[in-house]
């Protein structure tokens, strides 16, 4: 193991500039969470319009991995239509634990997040950002809008 | 590495090492540099050899069989309860219940003392410092009784804030639950004071002793608490080895805690009688064989004096804090080595205790990082989470300078 592998330029490069870290108010979407393990915590907002997800941040605190991750997950996922997005959920995941090799056109950026597969007990941070998208989207199925935090 | 200067009654660290198996080993190619004893401890070939021992040759059910083997296993085990009362100041075995630590003896009293004795406007008294462990038992039983929790809080110095400590110790108070020494911050609050004050008002004491058991002289007698909880496997021990302590009167009244064998007198149709103390508490087959080996982490442990263990680990302490201080990492916790013990909780400028954590493993480094079941304490000071270098008797200053090196590299790769 060498620690290039997980802490990459890319990575170090989002985390100490993050993008799209803000409140975003008048987001119909957002969801928290935390890891009990590691106390870290993040809630992210979804602003859609026509099919797709028009705006999307994140605000919280955490480990490099687990901001990096948020932050190349909001650019990965601006402009796509909520499907687009659950698939690429998918894919993250995929790559994540290991069972898929990445498609660098589809995943750009995120491919830097695949050293972590090699330091299991991190996996969950790089998955966490991931885990709330889909939850606040998933409240946008049938629940009322802006699923509450928890 | 050998201690140059041998003062009377220090470790002699080296020999020490030696008899830790797992010290011998790597990480990648480095040597491994064990800094997470307060979670739990390693154990010296003497430990494992007798867990390894019993089973190969004295392995039976205890307090059961009527043959050679099941005498022996019963014997290994009551010497080992014998052991255990000795090592914390009681000449009174029956004094000591064996449980799997100190999470299931608080439960223990939570259950048989607490939803017995507890009615509605009650309270018991915790800290802001406690563990989980010590917070959440309490929860459950307030739940179920009406009792109330209040909480002793910090100061910034990581010390107990007892300027308030009349106002929230008073004869409503029926418990004082607090640790013996904070798994975070590393403080040792003034369970002698505490004490005094919980009984000036008839409240019982228990003191969380995960910590303080493993690191530093106990004598509850001199102490007066009613209870104490300790956990095996953080003093050289095996997992799922420990007990309570419980003064014997206030034992005799407790209700029973898990039913099964062993722990009745007699069964009816729709009633039992209890078995004596303690093993009214201990119901099922038990923790034979961890027990066993938790007597011989005793013996361990006495061989080398829990005096010298103490001061080794005052010293090292010291010398981590002067170090990390210089390096400038933000220190949690009193600095005064005499009110603390050897668990220390810091930042490292910026870096988060997880990627602090990962780039310390590849040097071989194993410390804790995370919120160490400590969320109160985390919330106090503002941070989600501390990386933390916990001591015990086989670490050494070497090893503090391998971490204090190891923390330059992390400042490296995030090229701060």
């Amino acid at each position: 193991m060498a620690l290039d592998d997980i802490y990459k330029e890319v990575i170090l490069d989002h985390y100490k500039n993050p993008r799209n870290k803000r409140d975003l108010p008048g987001a119909e979407r957002s969801c928290s969470r935390n890891n009990p393990l590691c106390g870290d915590e993040i809630t992210v907002f979804v602003h859609e319009e026509g099919g797709k997800i028009a705006e999307v941040s994140f605000v919280g605190q955490g480990c490099s991995i687990s901001q990096s991750s948020a932050s190349m997950m909001t650019e990965a996922v601006t402009g796509r239509s909520v499907e687009e997005t659950r698939r690429l959920i998918g894919d993250f995941r995929g790559m994540m634990a290991g069972e898929v090799d990445p498609d660098e056109d589809e995943l750009g950026d995120l491919v830097a997040l695949k050293g972590v597969v090699k330091y299991p007990i991190r996996i969950k941070c790089a998955v966490l950002a991931w885990d709330v998208l889909q939850e606040a989207l998933e409240g946008s199925d049938g629940e009322a809008a802006g699923a509450a935090p928890h | 590495m050998s201690l140059t200067k041998e003062r009377k009654g220090s470790l002699d660290v080296a020999r020490v090492r030696a008899d830790f198996p797992i010290l011998a080993r790597t990480v990648g190619d480095a040597p491994l540099v064990y800094l997470d004893s307060a979670a739990t401890s390693q154990k010296p070939r003497q430990v494992i050899d007798a867990e390894s021992e019993f089973y190969a040759n004295h392995n039976a059910n205890a307090h059961r069989g009527l043959y050679m083997l099941a005498e022996e296993a019963t014997e290994m085990y009551e010497e080992a309860r014998a052991k255990l009362a000795r090592f914390i100041g009681t000449d009174d075995p029956a004094t000591i219940v064996f449980t799997r630590g100190t999470t299931e003896s608080t439960n223990l009293v939570a259950y048989a003392w607490a939803r017995r004795f507890l009615k509605e406007g009650d309270e018991i008294l915790l800290s802001d410092m406690e563990h989980h462990s010590n917070i959440v038992p309490w929860q459950l039983a307030a739940r179920d009784t009406g009792a109330v929790l209040r909480y002793l809080p910090l100061t910034d110095d990581g010390l107990l804030d007892l300027s308030d400590l009349g106002s929230l110790l008073t004869t409503r108070t029926k418990l004082l639950a607090v640790t013996g020494m904070s798994n975070s911050l590393g403080t040792l609050p003034p369970l002698g004071q505490l004490t005094d004050a919980a009984h000036a008002v008839g409240a019982l004491v228990l003191v969380d002793g995960a910590q303080l058991v493993p690191h530093v002289p106990v004598n509850v007698t001199e102490l007066d608490c009613d209870f104490l909880t300790v956990s095996g496997h953080k003093m050289l021990g095996p997992t799922a080895s420990g007990g309570l302590y419980g003064k014997h009167e206030i034992l005799e009244e407790m209700d029973a805690f898990l039913g099964g064998g062993h722990m009745i007198d007699e069964v009816f149709h729709d009633h039992s009688t209890w078995n004596v103390v303690p093993y009214k508490f201990e119901a099922g087959t038990m923790n034979i064989a961890q027990e066993v080996g938790l007597g011989a982490a005793i013996d361990y442990l006495e061989a080398l004096g829990m005096d010298a263990v103490r001061a080794h680990e005052e010293e090292i302490t010291a010398y981590a804090i002067d170090r990390l201080l210089d390096a400038g990492a933000t220190v949690f916790g009193p600095k005064d080595v005499s009110v603390r013990g050897g668990a220390v909780s810091f930042w490292y400028k910026q870096i988060h205790p997880h990627d602090l954590a990962t780039i310390l493993n590849e040097e071989g480094i194993a410390i804790r990082a995370g919120h160490h079941c400590n969320q109160l304490v985390m919330r106090r000071y503002g941070v989600p989470a501390t990386a933390r270098a916990s001591f015990y008797v086989y670490n050494t200053n070497g090893e503090v300078d391998a971490l204090v090196a190891a923390l330059a590299k992390a400042e490296g790769v995030f090229g701060l």
